[in-house]
């Protein structure tokens, strides 16, 4: 009886703990949310524009702490990248918003994302497009974001397993792509599959350190320009004297 | 006598071997400049051994010997104990700018390092104390088995792996302990634990404890995550470990700059990860170009644009891309010159049909050698030279290089190039682009200051810049660029969606029309380089771009101090990347091991209770100071000019390292005699020795660039003796001023002698970083004169 008692009280316990938990994590994201804000307001004042008010808000819903393994939870809502294992990041919060928004995402979107990593790029764009589908290179890498995202509700994500380069011709165009993972160059079949009129953004740089957004868009004649995005102002010249 | 200099040899030979070999594997499974950051404070041990003698030091002198044993069988055991420890701290080092628990981590590393190195030290330390009547000897065996150590390492990586290299220099210290061991008063019970020991290091040590456990964060791991990759080999030399990967399930295609126009898909390829990074590829070739088809559609195809079936000289041809690149573009015949026989050898021999005997097509002449020296030495002339781009982007972009000499980005470099190329032909240097600009910029400048310097009176004339979004390609004409040249560079560009960046007489408006950049960098800034105000854009421009010259060759520097406040404050906004972490890591290591130098040393010494005349402590500690800092300086500085003369690193490091310890050592020998000749005079053998060190220095910069230039045709057996019979009298001027000071202070004060080991360890910990740093700042020539300074203030100490 008394085993079964104190069977009782651990399981509150547990439950109560993870209540606090949950409270605790929607507490800490709605400070990153506030802090990336914060950052792109720096950044408005000094010319650019500001963070879509949707992408703000599915970085607020997010569940960030869900997509990070266990012993990196109580950093998951810092305004950094975190190691996910086998040699990958989950991306710099701020990074995130701001590769969301430079997509322009719509309702009626459908987004091809190359590189799925830990799912959290993929599950941020869901809860604005109608559907994202995701190829990743690594196989576990793989495997934990399907199961994540499935056991997360995030039905409106497809992945797979594969070679990004061709893109996914059965669900090709797409309106935007965006590509996480490292390449020398942009895969011409990426481009073919994109919409005349549609975006594509690449980060640039290394794991810990993007250095630019490289932002490719199709003209309605199927013309391709791209531009450099810094992901932060900085002049490179100080004033004369 | 002979067993303890006998095993004062081997404790150095292994000391100084294990140093090197630790760098070259902290290299491999970190970065270098963390490497060379834990290293830096590792050998603090050096100072620390001097403290703990000083505090212990009747315990010690009463059994020397046992205690000598100990300590060289406990740095026999660490070295292999502290290395696989050290591989198991979860230490990143690219999260050290997000995560403060990586500084807990590298203290940790530091920790974990430091304490082999204060086992050899305790060793020497505790043979200067308890045998001060025969400290030059002592000094001799030091150096001799320093200058052996340095030699052997880099030999003995050309035949064993790295870790059975740790393995074989952990006996070498244990044959110390077993020297010393067999005169002590516990003979068997040290002879038991020896045993006990290198059995362990022949047969016990599991296979999973020694392997490298290389950063998930490096090029190779990630490509091993790629599914369906495999490692095809791995060969290791000191030069470095090379791993070749492949990947048939998702090919690695490739191909920077790569348009994206182009209606072609690179060929499979293998991908070459050196020290676990800094990929290059061999691609598939079958002989028909035509499957080439992607390499006329990158930024690096514009010289043969230009040029009509060209005579190509490649510097760095790696895996052979860049001569595949000449090949389909239509060159005649191509040079390919790439310092790393291992590399050349996978194309020739291991891969040699998967690349299509690439180097044994007629057109194709491969020169294993490095690029610097082979340009100096050849006498043909060129239509193209062309500089590949072999380091990563990742490593360009996050400021890793910064600390690494490079020979190859430098005003007299260029103008070597140049010399070397037919009028009308060009040199070609492709680099990754990044914004806002820092190398294409530096390079535009370093270029620009070899055209004044060869007196060309218009360089813009002579200047085209083409970019895409990730590489720009500078071509620097024998002559200038004609109206149908500049037509070629437009039409080239714009049929690829290339923009050009700079072309004689180009409109503004042409510079930012397919890649977009919130302002056209490039054009802006090559014209302010060509304009008058070009001194005043390099010191207004947030990254240091001035041009890089063989005495500064530090062309990856860009950090500005005036910049940091701004870059830091981004940090969080997506700016980390406009930091240039290495130089801070430089500067980071010279405080730490400051702080660490004063816990260690100063502070327990203050401690200890004096029992020598008042002034000594002062008076000689700044004297082995002052040495511990002069005698690297120099050192450092020779072996950097050195590297051109023998025409590699490897071979600089060996012959200018190992002959200048060895010949201090002579000079130590010879110091005795030389104190006791003059001991009737007025004059000081420290003072003598300074005169000559400061001589032969002073000549030797004056002289040594004409000298290297003449003999530079020489055969490079030749050149390596030559080089040790000019080290040789420096050295042994060199090799003087510790023994003679050492030997005062055995006289006067035996009781600082411990003191006086520690103090010079710490001097000479300190004098790595400060070199690097003087070097970076004011040059090579600066650091030797910065170094005979501070003999002179020794040699005024000491004579007071």
């Amino acid at each position: 009886m008394i085993d079964r008692r104190n069977a009782v009280y651990c399981a509150l316990l547990l439950a109560l703990t993870a209540l606090a938990d949950e409270e605790d994590y929607s507490m800490a994201r709605a400070a990153m949310v506030d802090e990336v804000k914060f950052y792109a307001a720096l950044a408005r004042d000094s010319g650019e524009e500001a963070l879509n008010d949707d992408v703000m808000q599915s970085l607020g819903t997010v569940e960030r702490h869900n997509f990070v393994a266990s012993d990196q939870r109580r950093f998951a809502y810092e305004n950094r990248p975190i190691p996910i294992g086998h040699g990958q990041t989950i991306s710099q919060p701020y990074i995130v918003a701001l590769m969301t928004d430079l997509i322009e995402p719509e309702r009626d979107f459908v987004v091809l994302e190359i590189g799925t990593g830990s799912g959290y790029q993929a599950a941020i764009l869901a809860n604005l497009v109608t559907h994202v589908f995701s190829i990743e290179i690594i196989e576990a890498l793989a495997d934990e974001a399907k199961t994540r995202l499935a056991r997360l509700g995030y039905d409106n994500v497809t992945t797979k397993l594969g070679d990004g380069y061709y893109g996914w011709e059965k669900h090709a165009p797409f309106d935007a792509i965006i590509v996480s993972a490292a390449a020398s160059h942009v895969p011409p079949p990426l481009i073919r599959q994109l919409k005349p009129g549609g975006r594509m953004i690449i980060p640039v740089g290394g794991r810990f350190m993007t250095q630019q957004l490289l932002l490719l868009e199709k003209t309605d004649d199927g013309e391709v320009i791209t531009r450099q995005i810094a992901a932060v102002r900085f002049v490179p010249l100080t004033r004369g004297r | 006598m002979r067993r303890l200099l006998l095993a004062i040899l081997l404790i150095s030979t292994a000391a100084i071997a294990y140093e090197i070999l630790l760098m070259r594997m902290l290299s491999i499974v970190q970065w270098h400049h963390f490497a060379y950051m834990i290293i830096s404070l590792a050998l603090l041990g050096y100072g620390a051994s001097g403290t703990f003698i000083a505090i212990n030091k009747r315990l010690l002198q009463s059994r020397f010997e046992l205690f000598f044993s100990v300590s060289a069988l406990l740095f026999s055991a660490t070295m292999v104990m502290c290395y696989v420890v050290g591989q198991r701290v979860p230490f990143n080092a690219l999260e050290i700018v997000w995560n403060s628990r990586q500084i807990l981590y590298l203290a940790i590393m530091y920790l974990v390092f430091f304490v082999p190195f204060f086992f050899a030290a305790c060793c020497i330390g505790l043979a200067f104390t308890c045998r001060r009547s025969h400290i030059s000897r002592i000094y001799f065996f030091d150096l001799l088995g320093a200058g052996i150590g340095a030699m052997l390492v880099v030999g003995s990586l050309f035949l064993l792996s790295p870790q059975n290299t740790l393995i074989m220099l952990a006996i070498v210290a244990m044959l110390a302990s077993a020297l010393m061991g067999f005169m002590s008063t516990a003979r068997k019970p040290l002879m038991a634990m020896q045993l006990l020991c290198l059995v362990t290091l022949l047969f016990g040590l599991p296979q999973d404890w020694l392997d490298m456990r290389i950063s998930e964060y490096k090029g190779l791991n990630q490509a091993m995550q790629v599914v369906g990759s495999n490692v095809l080999m791995v060969s290791s030399s000191p030069l470095g470990l090379l791993t070749v990967v492949e990947s048939p399930r998702i090919p690695f295609r490739y191909a920077p700059g790569l348009s994206f126009n182009t209606s072609f898909e690179p060929p499979e390829q293998l991908a070459v990860f050196v020290d676990g990074d800094s990929m290059t590829t061999i691609t598939r070739y079958e002989g028909n170009l035509d499957a080439l088809g992607y390499m006329g559609d990158v930024t690096a195809a514009l010289p043969y644009a230009l040029l009509d079936a060209p005579r190509v000289l490649i510097l760095g041809a790696g895996g052979g891309t860049d001569v595949l690149l000449a090949l389909y573009n239509g060159a005649g015949s191509v040079d390919a010159v790439e310092l790393n026989p291992q590399i050349t050898g996978l194309v020739t021999n291991t891969y040699a049909e998967f690349a299509g005997h690439l180097y044994d097509d007629e057109r194709v002449t491969v020169h294993t050698r490095e690029a610097r020296g082979f340009v100096a030495q050849s006498t043909d002339q060129y239509d193209l030279i062309q500089v590949a781009l072999l380091d990563s982007f990742a490593a360009s972009g996050s400021g890793v290089q910064a600390l690494n000499e490079n020979y190859l980005y430098t005003v007299e470099a260029i103008q070597e190039y140049l010399e070397h190329t037919r009028p009308g032909g060009m040199l070609a240097i492709t680099r990754w682009l990044k914004l806002p600009p820092r190398d294409n910029l530096k390079l535009v400048a370093t270029v620009l200051e070899a055209l004044r310097k060869m007196g060309i009176a218009e360089p813009g004339r002579r200047l085209a810049m083409i970019r895409s979004w990730n590489t720009s390609t500078l071509l620097v004409k024998q002559g200038v660029f004609s109206v149908d040249d500049t037509t070629v560079i437009r039409e080239f560009a714009a049929s690829h969606s290339f923009d050009t960046a700079f072309y004689p007489s180009m409109p503004a408006h042409a510079a930012n029309r397919f890649n977009l950049l919130d302002q056209p960098y490039l054009y802006d800034g090559v014209t302010k380089l060509l304009g008058d105000d070009a001194d005043d854009f390099v010191e207004r421009y947030k990254f240091h771009i001035a041009p890089a010259t063989d005495d500064k060759p530090y062309f990856f520097h860009f950090f500005k101090w005036s910049t940091l406040p701004e870059v830091m404050a981004l940090r969080k906004r997506g700016g980390a990347s406009l930091i240039e972490w290495s130089y801070l890591i430089l500067i980071a290591t010279i405080i730490q091991a400051a702080v660490a130098g004063v816990f260690l040393i100063l502070l327990p010494l203050s401690l200890i209770k004096r029992s020598w005349p008042a002034g000594t402590g002062t008076r000689m500690g700044s004297y082995f100071f002052l040495l511990g800092l002069a005698f690297l300086f120099i050192e450092i500085a020779f072996i950097q000019k050195f590297i051109l003369f023998l025409s590699h690193p490897l071979y600089s490091i060996a012959v200018v390292l190992s002959g200048f310890l060895i010949f201090a050592g002579f000079g130590s020998a010879y110091s005795g005699k030389l104190a006791h000749r003059v001991e009737q005079s007025d004059r000081s053998p420290v003072t003598i020795a300074v005169v000559g060190i400061s001589a032969i220095a002073v000549l030797y910069m004056a002289l040594l660039p004409t000298l290297f230039q003449q003999l530079m045709g020489l055969a490079d057996s030749f050149k390596i003796v030559l080089s040790v019979f000019l080290i040789a009298p420096l050295a042994f001027f060199m090799g003087m001023p510790f023994p003679i000071g050492l030997n005062r202070v055995a006289n006067t004060a035996p009781d600082f002698i411990p003191l006086a080991w520690g103090i010079n360890g710490f001097a000479s910990v300190m004098s790595a970083s400060l070199a690097t740093l003087l070097a970076i700042e004011f040059g090579f020539t600066a650091v030797v004169l910065f170094a005979l300074g501070l003999y002179a203030i020794a040699a005024v100490i000491i004579h007071d």
